[in-house]
């Protein structure tokens, strides 16, 4: 019995959600009196490995297939099903992202488990297995009871958080028994945006809405996020207008993000923008419009023009990292 | 080629969250029901599809797992111009259940479009549990489909970008946003139509419940926002770092 997570990796590097990830397995391992195991598919060089080490994991089946680039769903729910059998792991766990939660969802009818998607934090109760996900995208909480024996969780980003606990890792090399038909996705063109920070991994994100009046005055909110090593985002008019790429549309129909702290310029606070960015920890609201819904969820705020505001924060945030 | 579009119901996305008394369910009293609003787009984006491509796409189907009430969001669908509808005559219990009651009726359509999440539970799974299910391909975060010569070519959302793939079909297309510009809106002809247009009515398969909601609760109410002037920008990003310590 074990627990399994996944690792995501890009460019032969672990993402950052893997440490959470990592951290998250091995807590829930010392929960239930077992040890924590990875899988990672793809080619990740060995000091990455090595990392999950420094977060609890003790044992990291390593698959270094370079065909799993292709990020075929169904190859690797394949995969991640044998390595939990390998493993006779009770409780896979993936992260809550575009590539988790479609993986996941294969994964989960392949071991016959129970799935709970969104999930946040440790399980409140062992058996049964009670655990907390988001709901109505972040309006409420649901606790949810898995009945089956084998379960897979995808957890909500910075949800747990990561946590340093050094133990001695063990690579293994492993061969889930994969075939060239197993791959069936043909990759045509990637386009990159290199030296962004990603927003579903974001510790900090800047948002703008529609006060912002027209994409030529984003460049204070790139500026601002630049300073700060922040993602951009927006709220939906603004990516309905083609201000900016659906990618940064945060709400209930865009993406849900959960950094420490999130800057909301001219967004009103839609109750379907609020549901998006409520798990954040800190909020910032800056708008015109005092009654403006956002001031209910904003920790922080300013009533004003965000065009005035904006070089005031960007001043400071030079002061600040200086 | 044969198009399928999974049709979840769900409360309009206005709604405010209330729940039963004991908190063990959601209150569904005075909730309008709307499709949910990826699969409206993933609809709207078979329908273009069928305009285009001439004749390549044959007929569009929409399904879903509902008991009665939730008809009336199937006939949205077919206003809005699906050929046919099937429902699944059941409660929604848990993803896998919807999923597996889909798989006894979604056989031997070329491509299947599922939204990438329903907007109540936020589940993600129904597409793809049902893709596994059917055996077949599935293509997550899809912002573009198009046919061309038999075969599927997307663009997926990946990590600090997009991604051109193609696939064989028959395949699942798990569809966000920008898959359609605008939802389209049912014309005066088109709800007329939809009266006669045939609704199957499926009786469900026996299926184990592999997770359920033991209860809810609403997020802890937030402390009053502290306000700065609006000449303090500066002093407030000092408080986030010395106060909320969060720069």
């Amino acid at each position: 019995m074990s627990v399994l997570i996944y690792t995501e990796n890009q460019d032969g590097k672990f993402k950052k959600v893997s440490f959470e990830l990592a951290s998250y397995g091995a807590a829930l391992a010392k929960q239930m009196g077992t040890e924590a195991t990875a899988v990672s598919l793809g080619q990740v060089e060995e000091a990455e490995l090595q990392k999950l080490g420094t977060y609890g994991i003790s044992k990291v089946l390593n698959v270094a297939d370079q065909r799993f680039a292709l990020l075929d769903n169904q190859a690797m729910a394949k995969a991640i099903a044998a390595a939990a059998a390998k493993t006779a792991s009770k409780v896979v766990v993936l992260a809550h992202n575009n590539l988790g939660k479609a993986v996941a969802s294969r994964l989960s009818v392949k071991l016959q488990a129970g799935l709970v998607t969104a999930a946040q934090g440790l399980p409140s109760s062992l058996s049964p297995f009670k655990v907390s996900k988001v709901v109505f995208t972040g309006k409420s909480i649901g606790h949810v009871l898995i009945h089956t024996d084998m379960k897979v969780l995808t957890l909500s980003y910075n949800s747990f958080g990561v946590a340093e606990s050094p133990v001695s890792l063990v690579v293994e090399s492993f061969d889930p028994g994969m075939t060239d038909s197993d791959f069936a996705l043909t990759v045509e063109q990637t386009q990159k945006v290199t030296g962004k920070i990603l927003l579903s991994e974001a510790e900090i994100v800047v948002a703008g809405g529609r006060g912002m009046k027209g994409p030529e005055n984003w460049g204070a909110i790139e500026e601002l996020a630049e300073i700060l090593g922040a993602g951009t985002a927006c709220s939906r008019p603004v990516s309905d207008e083609g201000w900016r790429p659906h990618s940064e549309h945060v709400g209930q129909t865009g993406k849900m993000i959960a950094p420490n702290l999130y800057f909301a310029f001219g967004i009103s606070g839609a109750i379907q923008h609020l549901g998006g960015v409520s798990s954040s920890k800190v909020i910032v609201a800056v708008n015109k419009d005092p009654e403006a819904p956002i001031f209910e969820a904003a920790d922080y705020g300013i009533v004003g023009d965000a065009m005035k505001v904006l070089p005031q924060m960007i001043e400071a945030a030079k002061e600040l990292k200086a | 080629m044969k198009l399928l579009v999974l049709i979840g119901n769900v409360p309009d996305t206005t709604t405010k969250i209330k729940f039963n008394a004991d908190r063990t369910a959601f209150d569904a009293s005075g909730v309008q029901w709307i499709i949910n609003p990826w699969d409206e787009l993933a609809l709207t984006r078979a329908m273009e599809l069928k305009e285009t491509t001439g004749g390549a796409v044959e007929t569009i189907t929409v399904a879903n797992v509902g008991r009665q009430e939730t008809e009336a969001t199937l006939r949205k669908a077919l206003a809005i111009g699906a050929d046919k509808a099937i429902r699944v005559d059941a409660d929604v219990r848990d993803a896998f259940y919807v999923a597996n009651q889909l798989a006894q009726v979604c056989k031997g359509y070329d491509l299947i479009f599922a939204g990438i999440e329903a907007s109540d539970y936020n589940g993600a799974a129904v597409g793809g549990m049902l893709a596994e299910l059917l055996g077949i391909q599935s293509v997550s975060a899809v912002s573009s489909v198009q046919i061309e010569g038999g075969k599927l070519h997307l663009i997926r959302e990946i990590d600090g970008g997009s991604q051109s793939v193609s696939v064989a079909t028959p395949a699942m297309a798990i569809v966000q946003k920008g898959i359609a510009k605008e939802p389209r809106i049912p014309a005066m002809r088109g709800i007329m139509m939809a009266r006669s247009k045939p609704l199957e009515v499926v009786q469900p398969v026996d299926t184990e419940i592999r997770v359920s909601f033991e209860s809810f609760e609403l997020p802890p109410a937030k402390a009053a926002c502290k306000k700065f002037s609006e000449e303090q920008g500066k002093e407030l990003m000092h408080a986030l770092r010395e106060e909320a310590k969060v720069l």
